[in-house]
């Protein structure tokens, strides 16, 4: 799979870059489905340095919400922690106890879809880290988190765009303007001004 | 004047001198009434007019934030400065009139960290003794690591260490103290923002250290003003404004845009914010770039130049301004 090709288009819109090994203390690395092979080609560019890393690195994988599941290959790696949840929901607690414990000079990486980065990225900042101080890269699906800004309503994994909000059932444009607090992209009121002519759905992201 | 606000007239209330080196100044309107308020780490520029030659030099405010009744700065003296730091230890006498900008912050807090952590090269200490009140009254979790050459130049210590008890550690290079960079950059928790504000070999080590070990840049801060260096005299073509002007050698290319009469945009007067930059039309020399604001590639492309400190040589200078 190859890397994504997501673009800036309004500065609102994150971007992602590519995973490289930092000089660190300790190394939090956290994916979702294809993200796997992002941190499998990151250490693997690492040569000799991959060992020390692994010696003190935590990884949490979640397999991807379309079944793609690498992790028998990260439980491999050797990391000193390895730790697969079914989902975010359920790594969270996790996450959030290793970033309670962990020390500044720690390296985070975070890999695979938009929903997933976005959402530890959230739970950094919440720790007190500048959104910068993680490393991202997207793999995989581009399928958005979505908040609908009548409602407040949060819809994952939408592709097509309009989509009707799964909480009040309004049709909403899937807007590039993203919030870093929700962690998802804004979805407003497509037919508000004229009821009923909504444009039909196009699969905009898969 | 520059960037909108108006200046403020005030008197100067007190000068105390702290200790051989160090004198403290507070200013209080001259109409009596508030001041701004600000916050911790702003500076101000102070406007002098020293026989004739007007001075803008920037200071760092080192009040109680919430003390809106006047404004302190501390100054050392630079014997071998430009002369701003001298005209303040000499000429300036409580009661007299000046004026000073607007408090403008360019080594802010970062209010969303856990944890504040704090270095200090001597003079450096200013901006953090305001930072500290701002989040002692906030009930933040801070610490200061202080370094001075002995006690008697550790201004504030003294004070410091009254107000923030343990929060606060003095290290005095003549006794041999030195700051165990590592050892406190190693243990602490994630969320920790760290700031640094002193000499440029300090601020180098720190920052360096602190990258090396792993520190996000955005969780990182530090100030330095930097003077104008003293440098040749250049002609520079002024192409907005129609002139040919000579900037003096110890003279700042922004000094002699404003001497010629020309409005030009500025702020900290000291390389720091980025707001004097300037296009550059036409350069057949060499740009000796001093700023923190530029980028390397674009001072390697010659297209701006920070007038406040940086300068030129060679043949011609032609500027958009």
């Amino acid at each position: 799979m190859s890397q994504s090709a997501l673009q800036g288009t309004i500065r609102s819109r994150p971007v992602y870059g590519r995973l490289d090994v930092r000089a660190g203390t300790s190394h939090l690395m956290v994916a979702d489905g294809e993200g796997a092979l992002s941190i499998l080609e990151m250490l693997a560019r690492a040569g000799d340095g991959a060992g020390a890393v692994l010696a003190a690195c935590h990884i949490i994988y979640i397999p991807g919400a379309n079944g793609t599941d690498m992790g028998d290959r990260l439980a491999t790696l050797g990391a000193d922690q390895f730790w697969c949840a079914p989902d975010y929901a359920t790594a969270q607690p996790r996450i959030r106890r290793v970033l309670e414990g962990a020390r500044m000079g720690t390296q985070i990486y975070l890999t695979g879809t938009e929903g997933l980065i976005g959402q530890v990225q959230r739970d950094a900042m919440d720790a007190g880290l500048p959104h910068t101080g993680v490393q991202t890269e997207h793999r995989g699906s581009t399928a958005r988190r979505v908040q609908c800004v009548h409602c407040k309503g949060i819809t994952e994994h939408v592709v097509t765009d309009p989509f009707q909000c799964s909480h009040c059932g309004l049709h909403l444009f899937v807007r590039d303007h993203y919030s870093r607090r929700h962690a998802a992209f804004q979805g407003v009121n497509i037919d508000a001004e004229d009821q009923g002519r909504v444009p039909p759905a196009v699969e905009r992201f898969t | 004047m520059s960037v909108g606000a108006p200046k403020i007239p005030v008197t100067v209330a007190e000068v105390v001198d702290v200790n051989a080196l160090i004198k403290r100044f507070r200013f209080v309107r001259s109409d009596g009434g508030a001041l701004p308020t600000f916050s911790g780490g702003a500076h101000i520029v102070v406007d002098m007019d020293d026989n004739g030659t007007r001075r803008l030099n920037p200071y760092s405010l080192m009040g109680d934030p919430a003390d809106t009744s006047g404004y302190e700065i501390s100054v050392r003296r630079d014997d071998q400065g430009r002369g701003g730091s001298l005209f303040l230890h000499r000429q300036v006498k409580p009661g007299m009139q000046m004026q000073i900008g607007q408090p403008v912050n360019l080594f802010p807090l970062d209010l969303r960290a856990r944890k504040h952590l704090m270095i200090a090269g001597g003079i450096g200490i200013t901006p953090f003794i305001a930072q500290m009140a701002q989040l002692a009254a906030r009930g933040e979790r801070f610490e200061l690591h202080y370094a001075a050459r002995n006690r008697a130049l550790g201004a504030y210590m003294d004070d410091l260490a009254r107000r923030h008890g343990g929060r606060v550690r003095l290290y005095l290079d003549e006794e041999g103290h030195a700051i165990d960079l590592k050892g406190l950059l190693s243990n602490q928790a994630l969320g920790t923002h760290l700031y640094v504000c002193g000499p440029k070999p300090m601020l180098n080590w720190v920052l360096t250290t602190a990258r090396a070990m792993g520190w996000p840049d955005g969780a990182v801060h530090s100030e330095e003003f930097l003077a104008p260096p003293v440098g040749k005299a250049f002609d520079v073509r002024l192409q907005a404004s129609g002139l040919t002007i000579r900037v003096e050698g110890n003279q700042s290319l922004l000094e002699a845009i404003e001497k010629a009469g020309v409005e030009a945009p500025y702020l900290c007067r000291g390389g720091a914010c980025g707001q004097c930059e300037t296009e550059i039309l036409k350069c057949d020399g060499e740009i000796l770039h001093n700023d923190h604001w530029l980028t390397a590639e674009q001072k390697a492309s010659g297209c701006a130049i920070m007038p406040c400190v940086s300068r030129f040589q060679g043949k011609m200078l032609v500027l958009n301004r």
